[in-house]
């Protein structure tokens, strides 16, 4: 082929290609094969990530700008369905109260608003006002009311209204009952939260004001209009109460008499801490052990011994000891391995920074994973709101 | 005036029994004879928020 047949060859080529863009737009270019896919690995280890040396961490942001590694080639934008296919949730261990699941593909910021949600913002019902009708126990009562507020209380709390502003009724509020005595002549009493009874009716004390209207029933604190017990089979098969039986709330001696009842609101953690639904919602970064060169015979044993948590164990091939990485997740990241003479090359200590260790340990007013799935639709929510602002 | 003023009950402040009174009685415990009584707790409701 002569060169200027190669010539025209090549302008009529660009020209259908040129259409091409119009059709297919980036796809094209991506495929091209002079664009490099993938970053060099140290610059990818920058990326994803965060290397613990013996005296402070490195690489611990994470890169936004989609064209932070442009010069490279390198698309750093986060697309909608890179996120879609990579994110994984794993769940490792899921008790009755407690929830442990790897979050993989996810910015920490992500994260950590799914944590601040949990922690503050995913309603649960608790004890707002008390009503003392007798206290005669060395609890005073502002202190036994604050005791009373923190005792987690097993509703779900989506069957409630917030009550803002409206009369307290069968729709927004719980109210509970305690009456404890310990008689003369009888050993010290303890109250625990067991014996918070829930009246399903409202509240049994009348208000003193209303003295008029003798027949009809008296006024109280509440205003309900029909029985709990009716509004929810739920209710009715499992009656609302405490989640733990055995809180202590006072102890009463020869003679003293606790007489109170309690109203339960719905709330968010923000307001107050005692209606955070979680004891506490945590992550960490996935951490990743790498033995840089083999570690052998005796450094092999130092090595083993210097781990407190047993991250490392010690392989025997044919007489040589080998030192192996057995249990990267125990890793606390204490740096004891990386101390001192040269261990610092010998192994490598890494976070991965879109990979997060999530835990959530329910109080018990929802079991940990519905939560999580509550703190989702909070956030979608909070979505939504602003989209619906912006448009 | 009142027909027939109420009884009201006390706590003896030595052997913590429960005394109740009238008008005109002598203010001394029944069982001790201990002569400091102690009036009791208002049953009127006070509210308190739990936080």
């Amino acid at each position: 082929m002569s060169g200027k047949d190669k010539n025209l060859h090549n302008m009529s080529e660009s020209e259908s290609e040129q259409e091409g863009v119009d059709k297919e737009g980036i796809e094209w270019i991506m495929n091209l094969p002079d664009v490099p896919m993938k970053l060099p690995p140290h610059v990818e280890l920058q990326r994803t990530r965060v290397e613990c040396k013996a005296d402070a961490p490195i690489h611990t942001d994470t890169i936004q700008y989609s064209g932070a590694f442009a010069s490279m080639g390198f698309d750093n934008s986060l697309r909608l369905d890179n996120f879609r296919n990579n994110f994984k949730i794993e769940v490792i261990d899921l008790k009755e109260d407690d929830i442990e699941f790897d979050m993989i593909g996810i910015d920490p910021a992500l994260a950590n608003a799914f944590r601040r949600i949990l922690i503050s913002e995913v309603p649960t019902m608790a004890i707002e006002k008390v009503l003392f009708a007798n206290n005669t126990s060395i609890v005073q009562d502002e202190v036994l009311a604050h005791r009373l507020g923190l005792v987690p209380i097993r509703v779900d709390p989506r069957l409630f209204k917030y009550s803002d502003k409206d009369a307290p009724n069968e729709n927004n509020t719980i109210v509970f009952r305690l009456h404890a005595c310990c008689e003369r002549g009888k050993p010290r009493l303890t109250v625990t939260s067991k014996a918070l009874t829930w009246l399903p009716n409202g509240s049994e004390f009348p208000l003193v004001s209303d003295k008029s209207v003798s027949n009809s029933k008296p006024k109280t604190y509440t205003s309900f209009s029909c029985s709990q017990n009716t509004l929810s089979k739920e209710f009715s098969n499992n009656p609302i109460g405490p989640k733990d039986s055995d809180i202590i709330l006072a102890r009463l001696g020869p003679g003293q008499e606790i007489e109170l009842e309690a109203h339960a609101v719905k709330g968010m953690g923000k307001t107050h801490a005692k209606w955070s639904p979680v004891a506490t919602a945590w992550y960490r970064m996935l951490p990743e052990v790498v033995l840089m060169e083999e570690i052998e015979d005796e450094l092999a044993e130092e090595l083993e011994k210097k781990c407190p948590v047993n991250v490392f164990d010690i392989e025997d091939i044919a007489g040589k000891k080998r030192a192996t990485v057995a249990r990267p997740r125990d890793c606390t990241l204490c740096r004891e391995c990386i101390r001192g003479d040269a261990w610092e090359k010998r192994v490598a200590l890494r976070r991965v920074k879109d990979h997060f260790i999530f835990k959530i340990e329910s109080t018990g007013a929802l079991p940990p994973e519905v939560l999580f799935t509550e703190a989702v639709k909070i956030l979608e929510d909070k979505c939504e709101r602003l989209i619906a602002e912006l448009s | 005036m009142d027909p027939q003023p109420e009884p009201v009950s006390y706590i003896c402040g030595d052997c913590g029994m429960e005394n109740t009174l009238k008008q005109g009685d002598v203010i001394q415990c029944r069982e001790c004879g201990y002569r400091i009584l102690y009036k009791k707790r208002t049953r009127r409701i006070v509210q308190y928020e739990a936080r």
